[in-house]
């Protein structure tokens, strides 16, 4: 037997032995920027013997517009809670019904039916977690369980707060610190948020995105930021601490949908299921730092991950957490109103 | 039989014909690849919003109502849109600042550059043209390495003892300054070098040998004769600023909002695509104003020599 032979005969080995289930071909994966685990991607190549693409987006309004247009070759995309709606709404869903995928019973019981997608009819939980607020305890000792440090900073503060500029975000934070509800049309509260911003901003150094990068270099000493984020900066510098404000924070997920237009309909929902496996799940955590909805996966998260409480939200903050609604379009309008006049 | 005429004539609609066929793609690419992109903004600016970004086939003088008013928030009258004037006087005022200061900086550079012996200009010029090399963002994060609290600057001004505590000069105007001018100059050098390789220095020997002071000299010999350079160099700076977008969100920290940054917040969280695409024809007829205006200003002071 020559090399080539060999080399044939063992190649065909690897491949009767790997693909338990045949499932040739690719899957085209359009997802957030820096937040899929290549090693579990590895492990469902293997798996299934399919070469995955992954393409990066930035916000939830690139995804939306590029899908809707039509003819990107995407499988799979990963929209929030409160775009997941809209993509049902507008068609751009295949009905794959995780709902009733093998694996579907790993989901913990509270994400099994959630109001974005009643039943689980379209999506996969892929993350959740929360916003607060991340404070340097070098700067800052005092209590800061509360969106006054953002809005009403404190002089230690002064200077050195930084406000991650998602809009939606920012607002329910304005809206929850003056004791309203979100995606209120009330005029007396939105004005009182108007002012608020607009007073606090002064008070603020930057409005960026690259918080774990300038935390850690003492750019800014505090933040609103989201949980996975201000996990990453506390194990860079244990000063750093993150708070679930007294007043209400938001909680988000992101959820694995296929689309309408799919070329690769069996490979996605081989992919829906397969990260609702615990381990997967797990190993998906383990890269973008933010907790899964899949019970079972604790015991393969990464020891860092376990009882942080960045992840695990404590039980008195619990309540306190509220899902983000998509707005109406009049109300969304004045958002972007009184976001122009902050910025202006 | 053809006459010699009729000959000479047809030779001449060929050539013609030729010559239109000749440039037939290129005309087709700037029709297709640069004229129609822009006919979609005009016709988007005309169209109403859709609820979730994108828009809705129906006409609405809205979009570019409100590029210029605002409705009040929350009393409902009808406004000059402060906001709005605010941000685009912002950004060409730093168009504006950031030319004059890579103008000042590029001038001598330029004038330096062509005074060296043949064999070092090509030297420098390849200096100039090194940071070509690397992408726009990545030279806008080299200076946040350097002006950052913990950076080159305040490293050193503190070991020095100049400085205890470091001086904030990043997420200021003066960061976005300065960034923009670094990464604008080798633009504004490039043409002015250009122009001043040509010039013939004997002139300026002959204007000091009438007595002219230095300063004469640079005012009423070398700048009139460069002057097409430098307003090549003006323009290839002045537009580009105005829409400058990278660098002042770096730099400046994304608090205050550039031209550039109000457009991309109405395409993206504002979902407002017809006021997105109103604006950036404002622009555009805003930089082609000030273009116009520049160019024949700049024109008709028109210097004889030689």
């Amino acid at each position: 037997m020559n090399w080539k032979t060999a080399a044939t005969a063992m190649a065909l080995t690897l491949l009767a032995s790997t693909s338990v289930v045949r499932a040739d071909g690719v899957l085209n994966i359009y997802n957030w920027g820096n937040y899929t685990s290549p090693d579990v991607i590895k492990k469902f190549e293997q798996k299934y013997n399919v070469k995955v693409t992954i393409t990066d987006y930035d916000s939830n309004d690139t995804a939306l517009a590029k899908v809707r247009q039509g003819g990107t070759g995407f499988d799979i995309a990963v929209p929030s809670q409160t775009f997941v709606p809209i993509w049902i709404k507008e068609g751009l869903l295949l009905e794959t019904d995780p709902g009733k995928m093998e694996n579907f019973k790993n989901v913990a019981p509270e994400w099994a039916n959630p109001e974005f997608d009643p039943g689980r009819k379209y999506s996969v939980p892929w993350a959740w977690g929360t916003i607060g607020v991340v404070v340097n305890t070098d700067a800052y000792k005092g209590p800061a369980d509360s969106w006054g440090i953002i809005f009403n900073t404190p002089d230690e503060l002064k200077g050195k707060v930084n406000v991650v500029p998602e809009m939606n975000d920012v607002i329910f934070a304005a809206i929850k610190y003056l004791g309203g509800q979100q995606c209120t049309d009330d005029k007396a509260i939105l004005k009182k948020v108007r002012d608020t911003l607009v007073a606090a901003k002064p008070n603020w150094i930057a409005m960026e995105y690259n918080t774990i990068e300038k935390m850690g270099a003492g750019d800014f000493k505090a933040t609103s930021d989201w949980n996975g984020s201000a996990l990453r900066q506390r194990l860079a510098n244990p000063a750093i601490h993150y708070n679930y404000p007294k007043e209400g924070f938001g909680l988000w997920s992101d959820n694995v949908v296929v689309l309408k237009e799919a070329k690769n309909v069996e490979n996605a929902k081989l992919f829906q299921n397969f990260i609702m496996d615990p381990e997967n799940a797990a190993g998906l955590s383990a890269f973008h730092r933010y907790a899964n909805a899949i019970t079972g996966s604790e015991k393969y998260m990464p020891a860092d991950m376990k009882d942080a409480p960045e992840v695990v939200i404590p039980a008195d903050a619990k309540p306190r957490g509220e899902f983000q609604r998509m707005c109406a379009p009049e109300v969304q309008d004045i958002y972007t109103k009184i976001w122009t006049e902050l910025q202006k | 039989m053809a006459t010699a005429e009729q000959v000479a004539k047809e030779a001449e609609q060929s050539d013609v014909r030729a010559r239109w066929l000749l440039s037939a793609p290129a005309l087709l690419i700037i029709l297709v690849a640069a004229t129609g992109p822009l006919l979609i903004v005009l016709v988007y600016s005309f169209l109403t919003p859709g609820p979730y970004g994108d828009v809705k086939w129906q006409f609405s003088p809205e979009a570019w109502v409100s590029v210029f008013m605002e409705r009040d928030i929350f009393d409902d009258t009808l406004s000059l849109a402060a906001a709005h004037i605010t941000i685009f006087w912002r950004s060409i005022k730093l168009a504006v600042v950031t030319t004059i200061a890579t103008l000042a900086l590029g001038f001598p550079t330029a004038y330096f550059m062509a005074t060296r012996s043949e064999k070092t200009r090509d030297i420098w010029l390849f200096l100039i043209t090194i940071p070509f090399w690397t992408n726009l963002l990545i030279r806008t994060f080299a200076v946040l390495q350097i002006i950052r609290n913990e950076g080159i600057i305040n490293t050193l001004l503190i070991k020095a003892g100049i400085v205890s505590a470091p001086v904030q000069i990043l997420f200021t105007d003066t960061a976005i300054l300065v960034g923009m001018a670094y990464v604008y100059l080798p633009l504004m050098v490039l043409p002015i070098y250009a122009s001043m390789e040509k010039l013939d220095f004997r002139l300026v020997e002959a204007g000091y040998d009438l007595y002219a002071n230095r300063f004469q000299v640079l005012r009423r010999i070398i700048f009139p004769l460069v002057k097409p350079g430098v307003i090549a160099g003006s323009i290839l700076v002045f537009i580009p600023a105005i829409g400058a977008y990278v660098t002042p969100v770096v730099l400046g920290g994304g608090k205050n909002m550039m031209l550039s940054n109000l457009i991309e917040l109405q395409f993206g969280q504002g979902r407002n695509w017809p006021l997105g695409s109103a604006l950036s024809i404002a622009v555009m007829i805003i930089v082609m104003v000030a273009l116009l205006a520049y160019v024949r200003n700049a024109g008709r002071t028109e210097v004889r020599h030689g």
